[in-house]
């Protein structure tokens, strides 16, 4: 077991540095200077220059560059990639073009808002996902399976946008309802009413298409499990239905689920970049798309790698959770 | 259904009237469809919402009763029989925006899913056969693409090359190729340890032949397959990328349209639900259709979405 997530993080480290150096050289080629863009419209030339200097825009790429074609390598001390990568490491990741406020700071006020976006979001892909799976398997073919396999099919098919869109615009115009806007997030301790009326609606329009996948999938699955054997074996022996369907059914169909709930993660913290947009809160999600727009490579840059790590670390988990779901998968 | 229905009670006809081996022959795989569809109604459903979207994307010009960008009539009309969906916001005809939306989400998706699933298919082939350090390269890269979040990846792309349709097109495209590749690999991996592959082996073929002439005709078809169901989420990645502004630009696409709608007040309903619909109904179209023909292909894909 060790081993195994040793070596799944070796492996995580090696491509989240061929990720963190792919979109590095993807951000280089984006056309237009930060220098010029935080300079403003009339700007000389030295002062371009000295704000290049000021960004670190004038050093090189990478530490280790070849010379002249030649086989011979030359190291750089100071390179645009070093200095981004230690900052990372170190905590100390300068100041944002877009605010002119620390970086770090910016995060860690952030961060608690996309949290808690994600964690509700998981909260009801789960547990609206798998209880309509299981109905929809237990009575399979019934109107009730019919109408959660219909709404799944929409779910999977609806632009996120486009409800999140609705939801924000309809109760507007027919009550004159909105949820809070503005960007200022109200922490769940202080005031938990406010906080759920912020969070609710962008959380359940980005876990529709989350919880129809794992619907679905909790249905075929489940499907495939009460076929097996053993579920005869189980009502044979007098167990209640409600043991057999759950105990014995549901838990040895969940593997699929949980991996797709891994998976999902990735797909959830792009939609997080919609939804923060639409919904105007301050999270992550919304930060990284301003300044990819402002072009602050370095936020960008640093905002990818920490999507990455979490989707990294999250399919460890789900790679471990196996074990504990199916005691017959040993890793070594 | 009763499309299917009008296809195999035409096909029966059919059949009294020709006799002919050819005619013989096209009427038993119309009847063969005909049953298929019969059998899964949903799939069916989808393939006829898909033909619709289709003609309409060719038709354009003649179903839509104004141009995209023509000013039809006051802004934010309400629905009327001039306008059956409304105006819009700068007096544009919603109906007819709705109808040349179509063809920037269709082409585009139809595009990239048809480039990247070639690829796919392609480093699939590649990765499965050759196995060894080429085989973990490319599911190692392939590891990266699929545990990360695609739109921010689309959208640094796009930001990185400039919103256009090449562009756009490209960044879908990477983002197909990751899904086919895994899928194809994993059929190559079974398939190569049939006989017939050792036969090309021993008589001499190498790699190169054995790969396009024995092993790539035989998981096309799943490539094919899993191409299908991937259209639906690929038209929803172009519509978002459109909605956050990185889409081509002025282009008539339906997700600039919601976006547009959003952002100007007051809000006209119709204006934002109907380019909605428009993507709704064509990636539901997509997935009813790629799911049946995974269903109906290869049994045991099911569920794998």
């Amino acid at each position: 077991m060790q081993t195994f997530i040793v070596r799944r993080l070796l492996i995580g480290v090696l491509i989240l540095f061929v990720l963190s150096v792919t979109v590095f050289l993807l951000l280089r080629i984006v056309p237009g200077d930060p220098a010029i863009q935080k300079c403003g419209l009339n700007c000389k030339e030295d002062q371009i220059k000295a704000i290049r200097h000021e960004l670190g825009l004038d050093k090189p790429y990478f530490p280790v560059a070849f010379e002249g074609g030649a086989p011979f390598l030359s190291f750089n001390t100071a390179s645009q990639y070093g200095d981004w990568l230690q900052g990372v490491v170190t905590g100390d990741l300068g100041t944002s073009t877009v605010n002119n406020r620390p970086v770090s700071e910016s995060i860690r006020k952030r961060f608690p808002v996309t949290l808690e976006l994600m964690i509700l979001t998981l909260v009801i892909t789960i547990f609206v996902g798998i209880p309509f799976g299981v109905v929809s398997a237990v009575w399979k073919n019934s109107p009730v399976d019919l109408l959660v396999r219909f709404t799944a099919i929409f779910g999977l098919a609806v632009p996120v946008f486009w409800v999140a869109t609705l939801v924000l615009i309809l109760p507007q115009e027919w009550w004159g309802y909105a949820p809070p806007l503005g960007g200022r997030y109200v922490h769940l301790m202080d005031n938990p009413v406010d906080n759920l009326k912020q969070f609710l609606p962008p959380a359940a329009v980005l876990a529709l298409g989350s919880a129809a996948g794992v619907m679905r999938l909790t249905r075929s699955s489940l499907l495939e499990t009460l076929r097996q054997d053993y579920m005869r074996t189980a009502r044979a022996k007098g167990l209640r239905e409600r043991t057999v369907v759950f105990s014995h059914g549901l838990k040895n169909s969940l593997i699929p689920v949980v991996t797709v709930l891994g998976l999902q993660m990735a797909g959830l913290l792009g939609g997080a970049i919609i939804v923060e947009q639409i919904f105007t809160l301050p999270g992550l999600g919304g930060y990284t798309f301003l300044a990819l727009f402002q072009k602050d490579f370095e936020v960008v840059q640093t905002m990818t790698l920490y999507a990455g790590v979490t989707v990294v670390v999250l399919n460890l988990a789900v790679d471990v959770s196996y074990a504990w779901l199916d005691p017959r998968i040993r890793y070594s | 259904m009763t499309v299917s229905e009008e296809i195999a009670l035409g096909t029966s006809g059919f059949l009294d009237d020709r006799a002919s081996r050819a005619g013989a022959s096209f009427a038993r795989r119309v009847a063969k469809f005909a049953t298929l569809a019969r059998q899964n109604p949903l799939g069916a459903m989808g393939l006829v919402v898909i033909i619709v979207f289709i003609a309409m994307a060719i038709f354009a010009p003649i179903v839509a009763p104004y141009a995209p960008t023509e000013f039809a009539g006051r802004n934010n009309e309400t629905m009327s029989s001039s306008h059956i969906f409304g105006t819009e916001r700068l007096g544009r005809d919603i109906f007819s925006r709705f109808v040349y939306g179509s063809r920037i989400s269709l082409s585009v998706a139809v595009i990239s899913v048809l480039l990247g699933g070639s690829i796919g298919i392609l480093f699939g082939v590649v990765s499965g056969y050759m196995g060894g350090m080429i085989d973990s390269i490319f599911q190692r890269t392939v590891d990266a693409a699929i545990a990360f979040p695609a739109l921010l990846l689309l959208l640094i792309i796009t930001q990185a090359l400039g919103p256009s349709y090449r562009t756009i097109v490209f960044a879908l495209m990477l983002a197909v190729i990751p899904g086919v590749t895994r899928v194809v690999r994993g059929a190559v991996l079974s398939e190569k340890n049939n006989q017939y592959v050792e036969a090309a082996r021993a008589s001499g073929a190498w790699a190169p032949r054995i790969l396009i002439r024995h092993l790539l005709p035989n998981v096309v078809a799943l490539g094919i397959i899993v191409m299908t169901t991937l259209l639906g989420g690929i038209i929803l990645a172009e519509s978002a990328l459109s909605f956050l502004g990185l889409g081509i630009p002025n282009a008539t696409s339906w997700g600039q349209d919601v976006s547009k709608a959003r952002d100007s007040l007051p809000y006209h309903i119709p204006a934002v639900v109907f380019p909605g619909m428009a993507i709704t109904l064509t990636v539901l179209g997509f997935n009813l259709l790629g799911d049946s023909i995974r269903d109906i292909f290869d049994p045991r894909l099911r569920g794998s979405r």
